[in-house]
């Protein structure tokens, strides 16, 4: 069934698309971080919020209905052999919680944001991706003139656990957006060790 | 019932859903006072004793969820006859979709395959049909049509119903990836 293709596009079973989480604040640069790493120009979708995004299961009346979307911006991230990644800006509102469900769902990771001028605006991030028990590492970004504490102090300020990453970068700049990931992804190897010794085995 | 008088935050769907849940009867009266639901079962921790209130006002429980940020109030479901959910395939949005060989015949007429019920494919569906010649994942279709991601679902799901995509699933490695996977992503990532 596999035909000729002029792009690197999966092929066949081994086809495989992966996913990682930008999350954060608003304004943090969760889309810069995704653009800066991006092979194309951010893309933005949108979902509707509905009935069924909140649990519903009637579609009787949806005609007449309104509703409202929740916007994600994702880069794309084509690796040698077919390998996809999709890099996620999760929605910065925090009713749109529904989003992050499916966001979260099958997600290699996340990447939390923080801007130390406003830490608190990371702490729902954090504290839903510890509920979840999905890998993910704090990048401090350095905004002009935030530089003022050190990944130490987040990480006690934050209350993280001591093998969470906590590194420090500036996401317009994509070597350092690349490090971002790369931590994040080296600490999800990490993680699979450490809950199953055998995982990386498999 | 107790509902957590609680912004919506982790877990927030939950209070909601219950909130439907324990209220069945509601319907008509509910769904036109859905923003109010929507919004959190904080927004309105007692509509269940007695007739559902106006939806809140932007201003009560500290955010209504239909300010300026949340975008334009649609009906993006029209496209779909209202329908907004397609039952037999749970699409990953990172899933990607392929569109099928073609058969020989370009006037193919599609649609024949349950009945002759469905008339022939909307452009929508032509249009994800010409995209999906190159593998593209559901969340790329739907930025591309710029139509919301559940409404590409369905659309995809009337395409499955007539064989003309195929669905390559995210690898259930994607749960448990393993060492190789991980190490590419890396390496991937460096090479970029």
């Amino acid at each position: 069934m596999e035909s000729v293709r002029s792009d690197p596009s999966p092929q066949g079973d081994s086809a495989l698309t992966v996913k990682i989480l930008v999350a954060g604040g608003f304004g943090v640069g969760k889309t810069t971080l995704v653009s800066a790493v991006s092979e194309i120009r951010p893309l933005r979708t949108e979902e509707a919020l509905t009935e069924r995004s909140i649990g519903i299961d009637d579609t009787s009346a949806v005609a007449g209905k309104t509703t409202t979307t929740v916007a994600m911006d994702f880069g794309r991230i084509t690796l040698p052999n077919g390998l996809v990644l999709f890099v996620f800006g999760t929605p910065g509102q925090d009713r749109f919680w529904f989003m992050w469900d499916e966001l979260a769902k099958g997600a290699l990771g996340a990447v939390v944001l923080v801007d130390t001028r406003r830490l608190a605006d990371c702490f729902p991030s954090v504290d839903y991706f510890e509920r979840r028990g999905l890998p993910f590492i704090i990048g401090v970004n350095q905004f002009d003139g935030s530089g003022l504490h050190t990944a130490d102090q987040v990480r006690d300020a934050l209350d993280l656990s001591p093998d969470i990453p906590v590194i420090s970068c500036d996401v317009r700049d994509r070597e350092s957006a690349k490090q971002v990931l790369i931590t994040l992804v080296e600490h999800i190897m990490r993680s699979m060790v450490r809950r199953d010794p055998g995982a990386l085995t498999r | 019932m107790a509902v957590p008088e609680q912004p919506p935050g982790p877990g927030a769907d939950g209070p909601v859903d219950d909130a439907f849940a324990d209220e069945g009867e509601r319907s008509a009266a509910a769904l036109d006072a859905d923003e109010a639901a929507a919004s959190g079962a904080a927004a309105e921790p007692g509509g269940t004793s007695g007739p559902p209130g106006p939806p809140p006002a932007p201003s009560q429980g500290g955010e209504g969820w239909y300010d300026e940020a949340a975008g334009p109030v649609v009906r993006p479901y029209a496209l779909t006859g209202g329908r907004t959910q397609y039952d037999g395939h749970d699409l990953d949005m990172v899933a990607l979709i392929e569109t099928a060989d073609e058969p020989e015949d370009p006037g193919h007429v599609h649609g024949l395959h349950r009945g002759g019920r469905e008339a022939a494919l909307d452009p929508e569906h032509e249009m994800i049909l010409s995209l999906c010649r190159t593998p593209l994942s559901v969340v790329e279709i739907a930025s591309d049509l710029e139509l919301p991601l559940g409404v590409v679902r369905v659309l995809l799901g009337d395409l499955l119903d007539r064989s003309l995509v195929r669905v390559r699933r995210p690898a259930p490695v994607a749960q448990f990836p393993g060492e190789r996977v991980l190490k590419e992503v890396i390496d991937g990532i460096r090479a970029l």
